[in-house]
């Protein structure tokens, strides 16, 4: 059952019943902290902060520090994270990400949001390495009901989405999304053959890619951060996609991602429909953070 | 990441190198530096726990200060520790054949953690030890998820199993189980629909089709960069379906793999292979002591103390 799982109480039950701020309570909030996948990094920066605002008297009680913890990581992610506005057309996004974080579904749920606010989306299928990974983009399509530009399994990544510019912006697409193999960011040819992408993009449409959205799953721990990290150095990311929040995953580690690299969180993810996706909202995702049931 | 926990831990050995003995107050400050490195490399907190207060035992016990420098004495049960966790008895991490074939495999685990590829994986593992294969494709949610079995199938030669008429994954693991005994198949190999531990239909759906076809194996395969709710999907598939063993996907990355312990600890059921890239050949054996030198981020310091 769900509360059988629990390993800690969330925020609430840490604070229930506390009248003083002690070690422990700090030690605890630590805890929670950690098995949230915040990372050690940046829960012992926000416990020290808290420290050094008890000890000088600015924090006086444990509901000050409940709501100074839930403010500093709401600070922390509340980034501007509206879609960047263009002129042009059509608003191209590069969706890329490790191997199996949820790219493609995400990109069907992203049709189905432009088609709902009536724009006429088209897809990329860039993937053209994982088997099958061509199909799945076309059924994701079928359903949401838009088209693919497509080539067969093997052929170029960057000739497929090069390809997909020029026809869409032929027909006058509203918006296109690309669709990517999954890679990890260690790897050096895979990480350049992504780089080959933005620059033929560029060839045809110099401001674009519009958007580059790095889907990152909300069940990984620290390596998320080195996925931030290495994507934003190679291509420039304007904002995360965080899915897979309906697990028990907290996704925790982004607090410290967006802390670093400043990216937005741009969308959440919560399940394997078209409309399991939702703008980020950095206070309800606070509030599910530290949510007392898992 | 890497980089900054190896200086971390460097820097609390060499605060211990050069005294005589470990006292409990150098024990009391590395084991902190040992907790928070292990929780950087995504342990589970309440693994590292135990982990931190059996080494401490470990480390004030007599045979410690008996031989060596203390600090090499100290990692060596750090690094030794994790192996014991990891590794245990090597025998159960080999997949035993059903004598009366076909040998039944089943491969559960979460949305994308690389149950199909493994698939592939491990029908070709066993095609190489001149056996014959059954791929089943029994997820019959996931977009294409059938196509991408038999691309599999194809480039391996392999044959698959699909049944695109039939919309439940009971019938077709057990049509396939049939077929696989007509065909004297050695190895079937049943690739499921990618599931969380908390969906109860989808988790039933398991159940099912493992009192439907007795399995040899269920295998669990995780991603290498699970965080820590790592314990808490392991140990849910474990109590609902008796998983027999692991596979730890995608290690081919930077990731430190620390759920590999916990999924270890909270299971207590070994891991049987790894996976380390997309291709089909990139499958290998477990090995507790690269495992845990990785998660450690000191590999090279362990190998000296092994020398020693
Ligand atoms: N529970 C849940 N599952 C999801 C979510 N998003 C995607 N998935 C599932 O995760 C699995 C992988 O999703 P894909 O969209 O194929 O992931 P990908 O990043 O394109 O994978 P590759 O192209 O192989 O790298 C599929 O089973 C999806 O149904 C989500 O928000 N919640
Ligand atoms: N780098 C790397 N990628 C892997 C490995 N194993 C699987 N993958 C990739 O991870 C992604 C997901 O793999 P799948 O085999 O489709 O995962 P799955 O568990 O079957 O996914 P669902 O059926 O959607 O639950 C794909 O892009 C695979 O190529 C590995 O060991 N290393
Ligand atoms: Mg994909
Ligand atoms: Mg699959």
């Amino acid at each position: 059952s769900k509360t059988s799982n629990k390993l800690v109480g969330g925020i609430e039950t840490i604070f229930f019943g506390k009248k003083e701020i002690d070690e422990d309570l700090l030690e605890e909030l630590e805890e929670l902290f950690v098995t949230s996948d915040v990372g050690v990094n940046t829960t012992l920066k926000i416990i020290d902060e808290v420290r050094d605002e008890v000890s000088r008297k600015v924090l006086k009680n444990p509901e000050e520090l409940k709501n100074s913890i839930k403010d500093k990581i709401f600070n922390i992610l509340s980034l501007d994270n509206s879609l960047k506005q263009v002129d042009e057309k059509p608003y191209v996004i590069l969706v890329v990400g490790v191997n199996g974080v949820g790219k493609t579904t995400t990109i069907a749920k992203l049709a189905k949001m432009f088609k709902d606010e009536g724009l006429k989306t088209v897809l990329a299928a860039g993937d053209t390495f994982r088997a099958a990974a061509i199909d799945q983009l076309q059924i994701w399509a079928d359903r949401v009901g838009v088209p693919v530009i497509k080539q067969k399994e093997g052929s170029d990544p960057a000739a497929v989405i090069y390809d997909a510019v020029v026809s869409a912006k032929a027909k006058g697409y509203d918006v296109l999304i690309a669709d990517t193999a999954g890679r990890l960011h260690t790897k050096f040819n895979l990480m350049n053959e992504l780089k080959k992408i933005v620059r033929v993009i560029k060839k045809e449409m110099p401001e674009a890619p519009h958007e580059i959205l790095l889907v990152l799953d909300a069940t990984s721990g620290q390596n998320a951060v080195s996925q931030a990290k290495i994507f934003s150095e190679a291509v420039g990311v304007t904002g995360i996609v965080l899915t897979k929040l309906d697990g028990t995953a907290k996704g925790g580690v982004i607090v410290g991602i967006v802390d670093e690299l400043k990216i937005p969180v741009k969308f959440i993810g919560f399940g394997e429909k078209m409309d399991d996706l939702k703008p980020f909202d950095a206070k309800t995702f606070v509030d599910a953070l530290f949510e007392t049931e898992w | 990441m890497f980089a900054t926990l190896n200086e971390k831990l460097n820097a609390v050995f060499r605060k211990i190198k050069g005294q005589a003995r470990l006292t409990e107050d150098n024990i009391r400050d590395a084991v902190k530096q040992v907790r928070l490195a292990l929780l950087e490399a995504d342990v589970n907190y309440k693994v590292v726990k135990k982990f931190v207060s059996a080494v401490q035992e470990k480390a004030l016990g007599e045979e410690v200060l008996k031989s060596l420098t203390p600090d090499q004495i100290f990692i060596k049960i750090v690094h030794d520790e994790i192996v014991e966790i990891l590794g245990g008895d090597e025998s159960e991490a080999k997949i035993k054949l059903n004598p009366i074939p076909p040998t039944k495999i089943m491969l559960v685990g979460l949305q994308g953690s690389g149950k199909t590829t493994t698939a592939g994986k491990l029908a070709r593992f066993f095609q190489k030890n001149k056996k014959d294969v059954l791929l089943v494709a029994d997820d019959i949610y996931r977009p294409a998820a059938i196509d991408q079995l038999e691309v599999l199938g194809k480039q391996l030669k392999v044959d698959v199993f699909a049944d695109r008429e039939k919309n439940d994954a009971v019938t077709i693991a057990n049509d396939a189980v049939k077929y696989a005994k007509s065909a004297a198949k050695d190895v079937v190999i049943i690739d499921t629909a990618g599931r969380l531990h908390i969906d109860e239909n989808l988790m039933n759906e398991l159940i099912n089709i493992k009192n439907s076809i007795q399995p040899d194996e269920i295998l669990f395969v995780a991603d290498a960069m699970t965080g820590q709710d790592a314990v808490n999907v392991a140990k849910t598939f474990n109590e609902m379906l008796g998983i027999t063993g692991v596979i730890l996907t995608k290690l081919d990355g930077d990731a430190r793999g620390g759920a590999a312990l916990s999924i270890r600890e909270v299971t207590g059921k070994p891991i049987k292979f790894v996976g380390t890239g997309e291709k089909l050949d990139a499958f290998e054996q477990f090995y507790p002591d690269r495992m845990a030198s990785r998660i450690l981020g000191m590999g090279d310091i362990v190998t000296l103390v092994e020398m020693a």
